[in-house]
Order: C-alpha cells, then structure tokens, then sequence
C-alpha cells in the first residue's frame, strides 16, 4: 500500500513543477541494524522519485557502502542525503514523514536550484565563514 | 526546519542533518532533546523551537566564534 495518498502526490507534483534540474537521493539502509524502518524509508523515498522524472533514487548500504557512507559523512540509517548538481551537505535521518516530510520535499527544490531563499544579509555571513558549521535539527513526524 | 537545508545551499562550509528524535532516542537522549524542533549547532550552540532567520544566523555565527 502507497505511503503518500493520492491528494499528497498531487500537492508534491505541484511542489516540483519548481524543480530545476537533477537531484540524486541517496538512501543508506541497513537491514539488520533497522529493518522495518529502512523498508519504510525506501519506499518513501521512491515514491517521492516517482513524482519527477528529475529525482533519482540509490540505495546504499551502510555496512557494505563504507567509503560511500564516511565521505557522505553518513553514520546512521535510515538516511537520506539531497544531492543537486552538487553535494549541498543536506541529511535527513530516520523517516521524513509528517512536518519533515514537507522539509524533505522543501529541500529537494533547493537543492536543484541551488538558490537558497535567504536574505542578502544572511547570505554574505554564510558565504564568509572560515570554519565548518555542523546543524543538527531534532525534529518529530508531528 | 527549512533554516538549516537552506544554509547547506548557501554555504560549503554547512552541513545540515534533520534528526527524528523519536527513531534515533540515544542521539536524543545525547543532545538532551526535551521538546522539539531543537537545534544544535556544532556541538556548542543549541536552541529550542523556531527562530527568525537573523536569530538563526546569530546562533550559527556564535557556533563559529573562538572561544
């Protein structure tokens, strides 16, 4: 049975008419470590793919994946990595369901504009910074 | 919160990662999550709930600072 009920894909479709160009989802999964939850994910994740024809899908497994995993900076599953023509640094772990659902599908746009939608003010302090800045967001599907 | 993604495309220096608390509980209970959405920023910064983009970028910037 589809996660996403027929009006959500409408709604996501809409959303992506905004889409610019290419993104990849990188899924880690590990099966013995969270079986159901990375299945859960998976299935999230391609049913999202499958409302652009821009969205690619790969799965990636964490124990197998290493090299992969450790230059993604990927350390748990299940996780999502965004990536546009480029690798922005965008990570989603556990199930992007509820309120980080429309963070995930907020963050594919992004990453295929590549045009954050900050201030001038802000933009120039982020494009200054001389050290790596790492920002955890905890959050709940509601 | 969309803050932190959007921070990743403006900067390479950025990483962002959105956590669900209720599936990761020993990374939350880690980082002392208590209420939701809490932002920790470098390990050093951390706030609850949502804040305006300038306060956000003030967290960050104070994250970056030397001790």
């Amino acid at each position: 049975m589809p996660i996403l009920n027929p009006r959500d894909q409408e709604a996501v479709r809409k959303e992506f008419e905004r889409i610019a160009g290419p993104v990849k989802l990188i899924v880690f999964s590990q099966e013995l470590a969270a079986a159901e939850l990375c299945q859960q994910n998976e299935a999230l994740v391609r049913e999202v793919a499958e409302l652009s024809d821009q969205i690619t899908v790969e799965v990636l497994n964490l124990a197998i994946d290493r090299e992969r995993a450790e230059a993604y900076g990927v350390d748990q599953v299940p996780a999502i990595v965004v990536e546009g023509s480029r690798d922005w640094g965008i990570r989603f772990y556990g199930i992007p369901l509820g309120y980080e659902f429309s963070n995930l599908i907020d963050s594919i746009i992004v990453a295929s504009t590549g045009q954050p939608g900050l201030s001038e003010e802000t933009l120039a302090s982020l494009q200054a910074l001389a050290s790596d800045v790492d920002i955890k967001v905890f959050s709940t599907p509601t | 919160m969309r803050l932190a993604q959007h921070m990743s495309v403006a900067s390479d220096r950025v990483r962002s990662t959105v956590i669900e608390a209720t599936e990761f509980p020993e990374l939350s209970r880690a980082y002392q999550v208590m209420g939701v959405p809490k932002v920790v920023i470098n390990d050093r910064v951390q706030f609850e709930g949502a804040l305006p983009e300038h306060d956000f970028l003030s967290a960050v910037l104070q994250a970056v600072e030397t001790p």
